[in-house]
């Protein structure tokens, strides 16, 4: 019970970056039916960025949270611009393409920012400078430390804060409008070409704060880390139904604990033959299995059909 | 609401100029105009393919035309962008109703408003109190279309659950809710029965009356000729005719056009 519990925790914390990071694949597709495999890789240069201005300023003798601080807004101004950039170089130009070309720019793109990064930050690991406090709760066990409170706490209000956002004000019906029909969205004065380009920007906002909790929890980055990272997150928005906020959320969270419980029983089912190491298998088993089982996913309604 | 007139000029609300169009080999639209006054209500008319929707997509800015101008409220339309010919007061409906089927019926009429809402991005995530003041206007505003089209009761339901009808007038609610100079109807009565369209005739005239002239495009001939001024009648992209119900019906060329050339 309590590597269950425990394991839940884990999961937890890592389910809510990924669902931060799901959102970003899900608001981007419900919008244009693109799934912008670049994505991941704004998250690692969210994370990079972050983790290289706190470790300057940390140098510079900054007390750590107007460090961490300093290192978030950076890295959101990075990702924000980032995103923009991304919408207006990479996909605009090919708005009126067949699909398969902007998914083949997606890919240049995701090639390219990890070769820059790595120009920029170098081949190597990054570390994160060990300035968190340790404190953490203990309760018959289960350990909850400070990182992993903030974590979950913060990606739940930022999570919260966009569906406020997309569900009940003027601009979120002006995206959904746009994601339903753009055409007729035109006609009732939506500037779609504006509200596409700002669903890039918030949903780099979403990655560029959950790549600095990455390599805030995992106190490592490195120039590579948007993709396996990336791929969990989309499978995390296609396993909720990709299009659908909530089920990013959802399929983010599950992943998450599906990922720790892997990892947690893994070596005790297999009589220790397996080890946690093999907890990205769960992952995408559990992706087959709803698949498989409920194809749009666990709350994707039936395709929609354009009329 | 909002929707009243500025006073009346001499110049015409609506100036098309020698329009044309072509898709491929396709002649859509050859030399078309049409001129109609604030105020009033005109009937495009033809045949299956003669060119009235094409018209309409070139008078909304989803088309820019080959050839011609438009002129609205004396000045260019602003070619291409439909955002902003919405902004100089052009609203429409379509021939096969185009809501945003997963909103309710209030919000559809909201996003109406869009195109009249000044609150911008900044506002909306920090929530400010101008933001969610407009916010409220916008809701009471949509309501209030929603009471003047007749379906008020259905507010908070999925617009694609509506009836066929309610959905037409929904389209309605959501087109005036952009404050249209000039409201533009694509066959606002296909598939209604009688009492049907003599309902959505009251609609029409009460929308005129309130100050929105009116564009429509419909197939029933003895209906439109009851509800319009003026009627102009495109057949193969052309204009065969032009002026008051009574009198371009009994043109020999637009009774050609629609009974074949040996029924004149």
């Amino acid at each position: 019970m309590d590597i269950f519990l425990q394991q839940l925790v884990n999961g937890l914390t890592l389910g809510s970056i990924y669902a931060l990071v799901a959102l970003g694949y899900t608001m981007v597709y419900g919008i244009m039916e693109l799934i912008n495999f670049a994505h991941g890789d704004v998250v690692m240069v969210g994370a990079l960025a972050g983790l290289s201005v706190i470790a300057f300023l940390v140098g510079q003798g900054w007390p750590a949270f107007w460090a961490v601080t300093a290192g978030v807004l950076l890295a959101l101004a990075a990702c924000m611009l980032l995103g923009w950039g991304i919408e207006r170089v990479a996909y605009r130009p090919l708005r009126k393409a067949p699909k398969l070309a902007p998914l083949i720019t997606a890919i240049g793109l995701s090639i390219v920012l990890q070769q820059v990064s790595a120009l920029l930050w170098g081949r190597g690991y990054l570390s994160f400078p060990a300035i968190l406090p340790t404190t953490s709760l203990s309760w018959n066990g289960v350990i909850l430390t400070g990182i992993q409170a903030v974590i979950i706490v913060l990606a739940l209000l930022l999570m919260a804060g966009l569906l406020v956002l997309v569900q009940r004000t003027s601009l979120g019906r002006a995206m959904r409008a746009t994601a339903q029909n753009p055409a007729v969205a035109q006609l009732m004065g939506v500037n779609t070409d504006r509200i596409i380009a700002l669903t890039f920007v918030l949903g780099s906002a979403l990655a560029a704060v959950a790549g600095v909790m990455v390599v805030a929890y995992y106190n490592v980055g490195h120039y590579t880390m948007g993709f396996m990272l990336g791929l969990k997150a989309f499978t995390a928005a296609v396993l909720g139904g990709i299009g659908n906020l909530a089920g990013a959320v959802l399929g983010g969270l599950l992943l998450g604990v599906v990922e720790a419980m892997g990892a947690g029983y893994i070596g005790d089912l297999t009589g220790g033959y397996f080890g946690s190491n093999y907890k990205d298998v769960f992952a995408f088993l559990v992706l087959i299995a709803v698949l498989v089982l409920h194809p749009n996913g666990l709350l994707g309604r039936r395709a929609r059909e354009k009329v | 609401m909002g929707r009243e007139q500025e006073a009346e000029k001499p110049v015409p609300l609506l100036e098309a100029h020698g329009i044309g169009k072509r898709f491929g080999g396709l002649r859509a639209l050859h030399e078309v105009s049409l001129t109609l006054d604030a105020g009033s209500i005109t009937g495009l008319i033809g045949p299956n393919g003669a060119g009235k929707t094409t018209f309409f997509n070139v008078l909304t800015g989803i088309y820019p035309p080959d050839a011609g101008t438009v002129r609205f409220a004396g000045s260019a339309l602003p070619v291409g962008e439909p955002h902003r010919v919405a902004k100089t007061g052009i609203a429409r409906t379509f021939q096969n109703i185009r809501l945003f089927p997963n909103m309710t019926v209030l919000e559809n009429v909201m996003v109406g408003r869009h195109v009249r809402t000044r609150a911008g991005v900044l506002g909306a995530l920090f929530q400010t109190r101008a933001t969610r003041e407009e916010e409220q206007a916008i809701a009471h505003a949509a309501q209030g279309l929603l009471d003047y089209v007749g379906i008020a009761a259905h507010a908070h339901r999925v617009a694609g659950t509506l009836s066929y009808g309610d959905q037409r007038r929904l389209e309605i609610a959501r087109a005036l809710a952009t404050e249209p100079r000039l409201l533009a109807l694509d066959e606002p009565a296909a598939g209604m029965n009688a009492a049907e369209r003599g309902a959505l005739g009251g609609l029409v005239r009460r929308i005129r009356e309130d100050g929105t002239a009116v564009l429509l495009i419909e197939h029933d001939v003895k209906w439109v000729a009851s509800l319009c001024d003026r009627i102009t009648v495109l057949d193969y992209g052309e204009r065969i005719a032009e002026g008051e119900p009574r009198h371009v019906l009994n043109d020999p060329a637009v009774v050609a056009a629609y009974l074949g050339q040996g029924a004149a």
